[in-house]
């Protein structure tokens, strides 16, 4: 199963994710100004627009473990869903500062509201990873560096797990789901071996 | 009952005000009992019993009991007030409520000169609420006013919208307006009423001081440590439309700001 399906995959090329890519969103604009998304669609586009920065972002961080734990090799995507989660964080933030606060206070927000910062935290670590996601900038860095510095999406992922996390009013489950399942993502990274040593650093 | 006479002037001067739709009323909603999403009330709330329905009043009053609506119905005078509605969320709405002053109600029962405050309480039906499952908030949802706030000639208990029976999304079938206050303040579908001496619990306030507090009139100085609440989205008004400046206490300061004389509303907010 998984090796027709690795089969199938080889023959999709990566580009037709930047071809897929913008079509949700248009999607999301499209239903709010017809007004197939409720009362108030400014808030929906918003929020939808964040939920599928989020999923991005996990989609980005499940294709290590997929590979390892199942089989199946969606390495040569990861690069395009990363650009693309990088847009829709783009979106994202343009809806808000333009439809929702409509650039008032918008410093003042940022310093001062902690899932502002958290968010905004997010999108200009994301900024180095967008600038450097074309091959001359591979070349240009070394692959060395250029994983090293691409393994900001860890804590890029940690600040968008956090930034739903505090914007929600009272306790709800939506937002735990998804620092849990970010959380996994990202403890299925930590090696045994690394924890070993770890834990004779602490004995020492 | 309530004569329109009584009301302050400034609170009549709604022609001004524009209501918002119907459809727009009873389909963005938070009743966080039928779901946290703004459409699961209008979606979740059908299931609600309303008839029968009794409210309980009791504590520091010269008739306790148990009230059925309609025997409540039966003694108040129902009129149209148009008012504006700002949400804690910074969005707000007018909405032409209908419904009898909450002081016509407290008088039929008899305050007693002991009573400082008043405690609400909102029906909980696990069985009909499929929000009470998740531990959004510590249910029962439950609201208090300052009797001298409760016995405002603008405080209001809405029976109706638009001339037609509330629905049960909007607090069916009685729920409070007072609406120089956050919209949570508003209390819906509620089943007790208490006339007590000491400060009654608050829902929001209980479940988090720093960000609710016990008075939560709208202020436009007094940021919500999460969002400022200088400017709002009046719903309705088109996704490009630019928000509308706060008003203190939400347009109503000539009637109601006497009543904080000498309060420190920072800290008193």
């Amino acid at each position: 199963m998984v090796d027709y399906l690795n089969a199938a995959l080889r023959r999709v090329p990566a580009w037709v994710l930047y071809i897929l890519a913008p079509m949700p969103v248009l999607v999301i604009f499209y239903l709010g100004l017809t007004g197939a998304l409720g009362i108030d669609p400014a808030k929906r586009i918003e929020h939808e627009l964040g939920l599928w920065s989020l999923w991005l972002l996990i989609a980005g961080l499940a294709v290590t473990p997929l590979r390892r734990w199942v089989g199946l090799n969606l390495l040569k995507f990861r690069r395009a869903i990363g650009v693309i989660t990088f847009f829709y964080l783009l979106a994202h933030l343009l809806t808000w500062l333009v439809l929702d606060v409509q650039f008032q206070n918008v410093w003042a927000d940022i310093v001062k509201r902690w899932y502002i910062t958290v968010g905004m935290a997010a999108f200009v670590l994301m900024l180095p990873l967008a600038l450097t996601s074309n091959n001359w900038s591979l070349r240009w860095l070394g692959p060395g560096t250029w994983r090293k510095l691409h393994t900001l999406v860890y804590p890029i992922a940690i600040l968008g797990a956090l930034h739903f996390l505090l914007l929600v009013k009272g306790f709800q489950w939506e937002p735990i789901l998804y620092a849990a399942v970010i959380a996994v993502l990202l403890l299925s990274r930590v090696r045994p071996e690394r924890l070993r040593s770890f834990r004779l650093l602490r004995q020492a | 009952g309530g004569i329109a006479g009584a009301v302050p002037k400034g609170a009549l001067a709604q022609e001004s005000l524009e209501p918002n739709t119907w459809e727009e009323i009873t389909n963005y909603c938070n009743y966080y009992e039928f779901g946290t999403g703004k459409e699961d009330p209008a979606r979740y709330a059908q299931a609600l019993t309303i008839d029968p329905w009794t409210v309980r009043i009791d504590g520091l009053v010269d008739k306790p009991g148990d009230y059925s609506f309609a025997d409540i119905m039966s003694q108040m005078t129902v009129e149209e007030r148009i008012y504006r509605f700002r949400c804690v969320e910074a969005w707000s709405m007018v909405i032409p409520w209908n419904g009898f002053e909450l002081a016509d109600l407290l008088n039929w029962v008899g305050v007693q000169s002991g009573a400082k405050y008043v405690a609400f309480e909102t029906a909980l039906r696990p069985d009909e609420m499929p929000g009470v499952s998740r531990p959004v908030l510590d249910w029962p949802y439950v609201e208090g006013l300052r009797l001298d706030e409760a016995m405002h000639p603008l405080t209001m208990m809405a029976t109706g919208i638009y001339g037609r029976d509330i629905l049960k999304q909007n607090g069916a079938p009685l729920r409070l307006v007072v609406p120089w206050k956050y919209g949570f303040k508003s209390i819906k579908s509620i089943v007790r009423i208490s006339l007590v001496e000491d400060e009654p619990p608050a829902s929001w306030n209980v479940a988090n001081p720093r960000e609710y507090g016990f008075y939560s009139n709208v202020n436009p100085e007094v940021d919500h440590p999460r969002w400022s609440q200088a400017t709002e989205r009046l719903i309705g008004s088109g996704i490009f439309a630019t928000r509308q400046p706060t008003l203190m206490f939400n347009g109503y300061a000539d009637e109601v700001a006497s009543l904080y004389d000498g309060m420190d509303l920072r800290i008193s907010f």
